[in-house]
């Protein structure tokens, strides 16, 4: 196996875990209505256990997320982490409270009461989404950084990747085509939620309401998203040539979806299944609009990644000094550690078989008033 | 205090605090898994409803365990910037298999086993308690296997063209992961889960005994509790002993630090505290040959002959190899003349093993604190003979049915459950303490390994973490505590 197929392999399966990452964030969109005045204590609980039994998979996509970058583009985790520094550690803390919220929300020993904690999943809703999204949303615009590896033979200065302001990364959030990104994600996250939550309790009142929420995301999710399409198609972007030298290229990831057509057919089919998911949900009696929708979600997302980082483009760039952008060429690890990852991934259908196995068996039942009364273990 | 410091301290809370968690997560995974087989083999409602009492305390430890582990996963990179490339290649693999083999277990059966009982067939529900366990404990097995290698950093090589540490060959995966360090570890780590589990469910059960409530369920978890403790105690030992071993040969540094050790030589003694030493014990523990050389701290900032006659530079010497290693290093890197940048190649491989020497800024510099790690090696010691003590007196008892009226026994059992805290953290104290300046053993020290953040930065996060972890803590023992207040569900008999 080459070392082009394997890093190309494995910005693959990085797009992948994104797309499923997105996907299973309906959790944070349905948690949204935990602080909804039109839903009694008891629909609140319903939400809360129904998002309560699929949170971990979102968590475990993202530290997966994390590994899988950590592993195979290891330039990109020592720069980004390190120097969009605050921007991680809010994404950080806003799910380090999640993780704990649902254990121990009802649980009268719990100190700060029970509202609390739905405000710290509600924070995390609105958070996790804006925040990644606008982190990603950086891949097209550029951070403000340099990478030098000569600088770990200086020991007065030996970081090899420094960040250029003291911001750390919260500058991206008055960058508008990042933050636009980021504002699209959380609307469509909040359509997914409401499109879960109609799927997986059975309540008329909460099912109206989901209806409702669809209604409500569609027209900000789509002026969001629509908008930073345009400007990303008509603004200047990052092209690596064949030494990696980095250059601006005007219209590049315009040129990226055109010199790419399976990436472009792959993009509009994602982004018809999200539309047709949310007509389904929307505007027709039908509960089962979450699959169209989040497999066009993560078709869409996988999309956007291959055309930050294929065909010949830098997909963490730096406005500070171009020639320090990221590539999967630059930033990888070494052929042999890829293609030991590349024989490990090859049981990721397996892994994905038996969560949809457990999935099902545990949905089989859907969540009712009388489940949520009657059930011991709930939160 | 500088950035370095205030990463490292930051680093060291999140790990403490994490440790908290994990351990107890690995031994009640256990401790429920017997149970439950129990349930299905007995196909009695007692078994299934006792499994259910330490799973609803699993349930409350793990959501904080995986909380604490995010941010330790992520402060690799946030903190860690020049570490995270220089081991990248290496350290990301375990981490990636970490994620897909163990994390998704994990996630997946432990929401079966909290919420299938009345969704999943009997069996299928047995299937993902194990896995519950098994996940957490493979996550262990990687984890472990990237901390090792930064102990003990075999089967990589230092690559100058990408700067950094990398595998070149299955055979050099296999070293990682069958490096001797890492499974040492392992095998200690997860083994002393089993007996922080084992000691926490003998505590509890205690103290029913002593409130004389709901007596056949604590006997019944007081013989599994304390079989898996005591089993888990004895394995403990004997990777103890192994890690011995291996920090005698890896890292001497550690070990002379753990005996404040000033000057070596052979039939070393051991110290049990100041003033109380085994002759000949040291060179026994970490050779297993009484004539074994054990090198003091002196020995090894002015060089000695090792056991295998070997001799070993020193630090000064060691220094100025690796500075030779870095000036090579960046002529290697800034120079196009093809006959020069061999010559650099040439010098740089000369001395790449003690490359991270030439950050150091005096030989001083590679020893550790002497006296935390030296008390921390002595609490987890005698921390671990007392709780296998008790383990074997409480069981013994319990099995025998005698247990009734031993009020002081009882109430000795509850005050094991803090001590067996206080044994885990002081065995992670020696073994992360006790390899400090090093990141990564001889080639990183911590303060080339940080990213470039300022002091006031990493100060604020460390008060957010350390305010945050402290309010989770608080509020699990609190709610721990009202959990065991109301008991299981076992009939009060």
């Amino acid at each position: 196996m080459s070392d082009i197929f394997l890093q190309n392999y494995w910005w693959f399966l990085i797009a992948l875990l994104g797309g499923l990452l997105v996907f299973l964030m309906f959790v944070q969109g349905a948690n949204l209505h935990l602080g909804n005045r039109t839903l009694s204590d008891l629909q609140k609980r319903m939400i809360l256990n129904s998002t309560g039994r699929k949170w971990e998979l979102t968590f475990t996509t993202l530290v997966t997320f994390g590994g899988a970058f950590f592993a195979s583009f290891p330039l990109f985790y020592s720069t980004s982490f390190g120097g969009a520094y605050w921007v991680w550690v809010l994404i950080l803390l806003s799910f380090v409270f999640q993780a704990v919220s649902y254990e121990f929300q009802n649980k009268k020993e719990n100190l700060i009461g029970s509202k609390a904690f739905r405000v710290f999943l509600m924070i995390n809703a609105i958070l996790a989404p804006l925040l990644i999204g606008t982190a990603v949303g950086t891949f097209f615009t550029g951070s403000d950084f340099t990478v030098n590896k000569v600088a770990i033979t200086d020991p007065a200065a030996p970081v090899i990747s420094t960040w250029g302001n003291g911001w750390h990364g919260l500058e991206a959030l008055v960058n508008y085509h990042a933050l636009l990104l980021g504002c699209s994600l959380m609307f469509l996250t909040s359509i997914l939620g409401a499109l879960y939550i109609l799927n997986n309790v059975d309540d008329n009142a909460i099912q109206a309401q989901m209806r409702r929420t669809v209604k409500m995301s569609l027209v900000p999710f789509l002026a969001f998203f629509l908008s930073w399409l345009l400007i990303l198609l008509v603004r200047p972007g990052f092209a690596a040539d064949e030494d990696g030298i980095i250059s601006m290229e005007k219209f590049k990831y315009l040129h990226n979806f055109l010199q790419m057509p399976a990436v472009l057919v792959m993009f509009l089919l994602g982004v018809l299944l999200v539309l047709w998911g949310i007509f389904k949900g929307a505007f027709q009696q039908s509960r089962s609009g979450i699959w169209p929708a989040g497999i066009g979600t993560v078709l869409v997302v996988m999309a956007v990644f291959f055309i930050a980082g294929y065909n010949g483009t830098a997909y963490y760039p730096s406005c500070t000094d171009l020639q320090s952008s990221l590539t999967i060429r630059n930033s990888s690890s070494s052929q042999f550690t890829l293609q030991v990852m590349f024989w490990v991934s090859l049981l990721i259908p397996f892994v994905v078989a038996y969560i949809a196995y457990a999935w099902h068996q545990m949905d089989r039942k859907k969540i009712t008033p009388e489940e949520i009364a009657d059930t011991k273990h709930k939160y | 205090m500088d950035v370095i410091v205030w990463s490292r301290i930051q680093f060291a809370m999140t790990a403490a605090y994490h440790w908290l968690f994990v351990p107890l997560t690995l031994g009640l995974a256990l401790v429920m898994a017997v149970m439950e087989t129990i349930y299905v083999i007995k196909k009695d409602d007692f078994w299934k409803k006792t499994a259910q009492y330490w799973m609803k305390l699993f349930a409350i430890n793990f959501a904080v365990g995986i909380a604490t582990g995010i941010i330790l996963e992520f402060e690799f990179g946030t903190n860690w910037s020049n570490y995270s490339w220089f081991v990248g290649d290496m350290f990301g693999a375990p981490l990636a298999i970490e994620g897909i083999l163990a994390f998704f277990m994990e996630a997946t059966f432990f929401a079966v086993m909290f919420f299938g009982w009345d969704r999943v067939s009997k069996r299928f529900h047995l299937v993902s308690t194990w896995l519950t366990g098994i996940g957490a404990t493979i996550s262990a097995f990687w984890i472990l296997v990237a901390n090792g290698w930064m102990q003990n950093p075999v089967g990589t090589t230092f690559n100058p063209e990408t700067v950094r540490s990398e595998m070149a060959s299955a055979q050099a995966f296999w070293e990682v992961v069958s490096n001797p360090v890492a499974i040492s570890k392992f095998f200690h780590a997860i083994t002393s889960g089993w007996v922080t589990g084992g000691v926490f469910v003998v505590g509890i059960s205690c103290w029913y005994l002593l409130k004389k409530r709901q007596r056949k369920f604590a006997r019944a978890s007081i013989l599994i509790g304390s079989i898996v403790g005591i089993v888990g105690s004895f394995a403990v030992m004997l990777s103890g002993d192994a890690s011995g071993v291996h920090a005698a040969e890896f890292q001497p540094m550690k070990l002379a630090a753990a005996e404040g050790l000033q000057d070596g030589g052979r039939r070393a003694a051991f110290t049990i505290v100041p003033g109380i030493k085994i002759p000949g014990m040291l060179s026994i523990l970490a050779t297993h040959d009484i004539d074994g050389f054990v090198p003091g701290i002196n020995d090894i900032l002015n060089g000695y002959t090792d056991n295998e006659g070997n001799e070993i530079p020193s630090v000064a010497e060691k220094m100025a190899m690796g500075r030779e290693a870095l000036v090579a290093l960046s002529i290697y890197r800034s120079t196009d003349d093809p006959s020069e940048k061999a010559e650099a190649r040439y010098a740089l491989e000369e001395n790449v093993q003690y490359m991270g020497y030439g950050h150091l800024e005096k030989p001083e510099d590679v020893i550790p604190p002497v006296g935390v790690v030296f008390w921390a090696f002595r609490f987890m010691i005698g921390l671990g003979m007392l709780l296998l003590l008790e383990l074997l007196v409480i069981g013994w008892l319990a099995w025998k049915d005698k247990l009734a009226g031993k009020r002081w026994l009882m109430i000795a059992a509850i005050v094991c459950i803090p001590l067996v805290y206080i044994c885990g953290q002081a065995g992670w104290i020696v073994a992360e303490v006790g390899r400090q300046p090093w990141t990564i053993q001889g080639l990183l020290p911590v303060n080339v390994a940080i990213s470039s953040l300022s002091a006031g930065a990493v100060k604020t996060t460390f008060f957010v973490f350390l305010a945050i972890f402290t309010l989770f803590l608080v509020i699990e023992i609190r709610i721990l505590i009202g959990a065991i207040k109301k008991g299981p569900e076992t009939p009060n008999e």
